[in-house]
């Protein structure tokens, strides 16, 4: 009974949050999800290609810094050169005038727009969101990041598309400003894998994923180092604690 | 002359000379050493009181830690976090720590609560003991929510001006309470800046409220799961080694849980709204609270009426303080209360329920559900506990702890026997 209580007291935070997103996405099988989860270092080159390539012509990305791609597996001379094919503003100089030099590693990700404003202007009023923590931002995570991108359909004739948005699936309300953003081969990844939609789409999301977790590898496994250790404190302190207690509860009995 | 100073009795010198002068070691020894007498018979529903005290602690050492390196501005606030959990070496785990540390602040607090309600920890004479911890669980309550606004996402800023709104409902003086407490017409950097010094403030009055509530709960002692008064030593062992190894091994156990949520679930209590940063223009669709505070809400929604649904959720916490002088029995624990013990898992059904509903949407049959749970909610207190006393009887209570009736476990007949044997 009371087992059942505590069970139940534990399990209340769990209930209040078991309702997700307002439309059903799919679920795929992650290499990062469950406790010994890691990110798939090609598929998360393969992902910064899409960004690149396809999304950063709208969506910012400002948390992450150019040396940050050493976790994808790029060494020094390659992030440097990455950095540099970048133009960065910077300043103001000694005159007091701002100039443009090519990026360097510390660098953070260089923005499409000047501003909130400019972006809006640029995308008929929708503001484009910043992409660095969008699977923790939404509901769903990464699956409905993965099922948005995929989620262009043709609209059913119920659904009336108005001028400047688009039908998505797994949007809530199904009308997304948006325009689709991945076709059949839309990029040509470097590694030459088949850049199906549904391959861009899971790539472009595992890269998002490490861009919103990329502690997640060393989290995980301090997790199980913690665990462990406090496990066997836990058997430990329980034998010290029934030796202890011998001579009560032999009292008792 | 040397033979007239009182001299303290331990057998480390060094701590012998300090104890004399400063009785501190004393003081320790009678708080939770082996001068503390406790009763032998306590389960492990008493280890969380202690779990609450570590618990207070971790949130203050990484809330320290995390202070260092935020910063209390609407345009820096979200930036300043993302920076402690990408760049500050461990801050990630400092700020995971602190996140799911108030929601599990919060279970071990409702668990101690709920085992105070059970075995009736809050009757006479402990009737002040539990009224400070209400005061507690009230500074908890308005510690957690300013905390939440910190990191300055959508959820901390609709959430801080849903919460202010509440004042509002004060007849004639609302709005410039409102005004006054925001330091403007709406929640922004005013707001935030003081919101932050009284988070960072609370903590420390409640350790305080903590150390009266500890003074308080030594006057009589615990109380066991019989709920009987102790009438001899041999019923009580001291407090430590026996409670401190088996606090010991709760600990062990809850942190194990905790890190389960820490490492591999750190976002799983919270919103995900929350890492969009704060938008005064764009309202979410949903303002939910956070998990701990979604009862209260629910009642807050089931009332039509906006004044007195502030004051059916303020009156749902303030009925706790009377608690003690509702609840007429004698008899402090459930074993011995056939027909408290079914309301008592009503009640916590209820509650359960009234957490669920607070996060729902209010429509469709929610609405209803949310009002019923409410109106039980206030007829648990007002009206099933003071006449539970006239209606009920009362099983009869063993002598001691160390009673046979109970201790040989060979009467099937005592409840406290028979749950024995399970």
């Amino acid at each position: 009974m009371k087992r059942l209580l505590l069970l139940s007291l534990f399990l209340l935070p769990f209930a209040t949050f078991a309702a997700g997103p307002d439309v059903k996405g799919i679920k795929r099988d992650w290499g990062f999800s469950g406790p010994f989860g890691k990110y798939d270092k090609s598929s998360l080159q393969r992902g910064l290609q899409v960004y690149t390539e396809v999304c950063s012509s709208c969506h910012s990305l400002k948390y992450i810094a150019y040396r940050n791609l050493s976790d994808l597996g790029y060494n020094k001379n390659e992030i440097k050169a990455f950095a540099s094919s970048f133009t960065v503003v910077d300043g103001p100089d000694d005159d007091g005038e701002m100039f443009e030099r090519p990026g360097r590693p510390a660098d953070y990700f260089v923005a499409p727009y000047a501003n909130d404003n400019a972006a809006r202007a640029a995308n008929g009023g929708a503001y484009p969101p910043d992409l660095s923590l969008i699977t923790k931002a939404r509901g769903g995570g990464a699956n409905y990041l993965y099922s948005l991108l995929i989620g262009y359909k043709e609209p059913p004739e119920s659904i009336e598309v108005r001028e400047g948005l688009h039908y998505n699936k797994y949007y809530s309300g199904n009308l997304i400003a948006m325009p689709q953003p991945l076709y059949e081969d839309g990029v040509e990844y470097a590694d030459g894998t088949n850049a199906t939609i549904e391959q861009m789409a899971a790539d472009v999301t595992e890269f998002l994923a490490w861009s919103a977790e990329p502690e997640m590898e060393a989290r995980k496994r301090t997790g199980i180092a913690a665990i462990s250790f406090l496990l066997i404190m836990a058997v430990l302190s329980y034998i010290a604690k029934l030796q202890i207690w011998a001579n009560v509860k032999k009292k008792q009995a | 002359m040397k033979s007239s100073i009182p001299n303290s009795q331990f057998k480390n010198p060094v701590i012998n000379w300090i104890d004399t002068r400063l009785p501190i070691f004393t003081a320790m020894n009678e708080a939770v050493g082996t001068e503390h007498p406790t009763p032998k018979n306590l389960n492990y529903w008493w280890n969380f009181g202690s779990l609450a005290g570590v618990t207070l602690v971790i949130m203050i050492i990484t809330g320290i830690a995390l202070a260092m390196n935020y910063t209390a501005h609407v345009d820096h606030a979200f930036d300043s976090v993302e920076r402690i959990m990408r760049d500050v070496n461990g801050g990630w785990l400092i700020r995971y720590i602190h996140m799911n540390g108030a929601s599990f602040f919060f279970i071990v607090v409702y668990i101690h609560m709920a085992r105070s309600l059970y075995y009736g920890s809050y009757k006479a004479p402990r009737e002040l003991l539990w009224i400070l911890g209400v005061v507690i669980y009230l500074l908890m309550m308005a510690t957690a929510f300013l905390g939440y606004t910190l990191p300055w996402g959508q959820m901390s800023f609709w959430g801080a001006t849903v919460i202010t709104n509440f004042f509002s409902v004060i007849p004639f003086v609302g709005e410039p309470i409102v005004n006054w407490l925001l330091g403007g017409y709406t929640v922004d950097n005013p707001t935030l800046n003081r919101f932050y010094a009284l988070h960072y403030l609370l903590p420390f009055v409640i350790a305080g409220v903590i150390l009266l509530h500890i003074v308080a709960l030594h006057r009589f002692g615990s109380n066991n799961p019989l709920g009987i008064d102790i009438k001899s030593d041999k019923d009580m062992i001291p407090f430590h080694p026996y409670y401190t190894i088996k606090d010991f091994f709760g600990l062990s156990v809850f942190l194990a849980i905790f890190c389960v949520f820490v490492f591999f679930l750190p976002n799983f209590l919270g919103h995900p709204d929350n890492y969009v940063p704060a938008d005064p223009l764009s309202t979410p669709a949903h303002i939910v609270p956070e998990w701990y505070l979604s009862p209260f809400y629910a009642i807050l929604r089931a009332v039509p009426d906006k004044l007195l649904g502030v004051l059916a959720m303020f009156g749902a916490i303030g009925i706790l303080f009377i608690l003690p002088w509702l609840d007429r029995s004698p008899v402090r624990s459930a074993h011995y209360r056939p027909m408290y013990r079914v309301f008592y898992v009503i009640f916590i059904v209820n509650m359960l329920a009234l957490g669920y509903l607070g996060v729902q949407n209010p429509e469709g049959i929610y609405i209803l559900l949310g009002r019923a749970c409410t109106a039980w909610y206030f007829i648990h207190f007002l009206v099933i506990m003071p006449l539970l006393n006239i209606i009920e009887t009362p099983k009869a209570l063993p002598k001691s702890v160390s009673d046979p009736i109970f201790s040989s476990g060979s009467s099937s007949l005592s409840p406290a026997a028979s749950r024995k044997s399970k």
